[in-house]
């Protein structure tokens, strides 16, 4: 059986790790790989960058970033943030990255998912997907949580699944941030729904809302930045904690 | 000096990541001659299996692979491409070892087959060695080699399948060994003493 992941997500600008900055005075790009580092050599499964550079010249950091990141460390790793094109995805995947998150252009263009998943494999394409409920209604926010779409959370995930997404980064932008735990309600249902896998990310708190997310969602993957970044949890201590409630983490 | 197949299909700047951490001379190469003159092949390959079979086609690799006598190693999509049959895209294969490749059942488990996985040795293999039973490596597959005679390792994903082949010179893993932390570069490392 294939082991539950653990995930740092780092988010960049301009080649830089922004969250991280009171954990070892990260001040380049070096840095981002030097934290990449270090989360490998402690345990993590896999790690997630996700630009959040604005100017006209963030592929070009980013690129050199991934370049970077995949020499140093020998884990998988999947870029997000602002990714449009399927060239965009062909510059980052030879680049060395081994999984693209598309986010605010799959909701514009659904196609995207279909025709990236069959040019570089479902493996290679995620998902990453927004939900805040209005109104007792889960809705679908694009361009980084900024602008609230008509989309219903639930349907939509399935039709990105349906559409050739290899898994689902789903985060709930009402926990994000709260370390109040998942959004066990949500993800609960949409494992029951779906058959690709699906990441877990906003709320996580303590180690108790990893364990929740694996045992009552059925989620594959849990995610977590500043949980990390600030050193409140140790992932080999987060990783025993699973294991001694058995579920199957890779140790 | 290692020839790694660049045809088009295979995403092998990490593969060549992982065989600059070695200090493992290589070529990145479509062409028969680097191949010819290389002392191991490492065929690597990840996308869809009938794009990829009309690459080497495209590239004029596809006897060449078959026939090689030096170690090769598919890694991933290159392992399942050494089958007589791949059911994605229905295709046929390169015919060096014998069964088809099938599709995971998503009413039953999850598709694809994403993470880390435990990976059991069935037989004795050089691939292996120094890597302990039950060592966990990275996988990211959708299709799947049933377990055959060449098997040498398994995993388990709702049913039990090929982790690892070997028949005489040739060699495959459906994991990524260059994306499996310290596990993957001893395997590697193994693959190059060979």
């Amino acid at each position: 059986m294939v082991s539950k992941r653990i995930i740092p997500c780092l988010d960049v600008k301009d080649g830089k790790v922004v969250k991280g900055t009171n954990f070892v005075n990260l001040v380049d790009a070096g840095d981002a790989v030097e934290l990449a580092e270090r989360y490998t050599s402690e345990g993590a499964d896999e790690l997630v960058f996700l630009d959040i550079t604005a100017s006209a010249e963030k592929r070009k950091t980013l690129v050199s970033l991934v370049e970077k990141v995949a020499k140093a460390i020998r884990i998988p790793f999947t870029v997000g943030g602002g990714i449009s094109e399927l060239s965009d995805i062909e510059v980052l995947l030879k680049a060395g990255a081994d999984k693209v998150s598309l986010n605010s252009s799959i909701v514009k263009n659904p196609d995207l998912i279909t025709m990236a998943s069959k040019r570089f494999g479902s493996q290679a394409i995620v998902a990453a997907i927004d939900i805040k409920r209005i109104a007792g209604v889960y809705k679908v926010f694009v361009k980084g949580g900024r602008e609230e779409t008509p989309l219903e959370g639930l349907p939509w995930c399935i039709k990105a699944a349906e559409l050739g997404a290899g898994e689902i980064l789903l985060t709930s932008m009402d926990k994000d941030g709260t370390k109040d735990g998942y959004d066990l309600e949500f993800l609960k249902e949409l494992t029951k729904q779906v058959s690709i896998p699906v990441i877990a990310s906003g709320g996580a708190g303590k180690m108790e809302d990893f364990l929740d997310a694996f045992k009552f969602a059925n989620v594959d993957a849990c995610l977590a930045a500043s949980l990390f970044h600030f050193n409140i949890l140790e992932i080999k201590k987060l990783k025993g904690f699973l294991k001694d409630n058995e579920i199957k983490v890779r140790l | 000096m290692i020839a790694l197949i660049d045809y088009g299909a295979g995403n092998t700047a990490s593969v060549a990541n992982a065989l600059e951490n070695l200090n493992a001379e290589y070529v990145l190469t479509n062409k028969e001659s680097d191949i010819c003159k290389a002392q191991k092949v490492i065929f690597p390959g990840v996308g869809e299996a009938s794009f990829a079979i009309k690459q080497l086609h495209k590239s004029n690799l596809f006897n060449l692979l078959r026939i090689v006598k030096k170690p090769m190693l598919g890694i991933c999509l290159g392992m399942q491409l050494m089958c007589e049959f791949s059911t994605e895209g229905n295709v046929a294969c390169l015919g060096i070892i014998p069964g088809r490749v099938e599709k995971f059942d998503a009413e039953k488990t999850n598709v694809p087959h994403m993470g880390w996985n435990e990976v059991f040795q069935t037989k004795p293999s050089k691939l292996f060695e120094g890597i302990k039973d039950g060592e966990f490596f990275y996988f990211a597959n959708s299709f799947y080699m049933p377990l055959g005679e060449s098997t040498i390792a398994k995993t388990n994903h709702g049913i039990d399948f090929t982790a690892a082949i070997e028949k005489d010179n040739f060699f495959g893993v459906q994991f990524h060994p260059e994306k499996s932390a310290e596990a993957g570069l001893k395997l590697l490392q193994n693959f190059l003493n060979l």
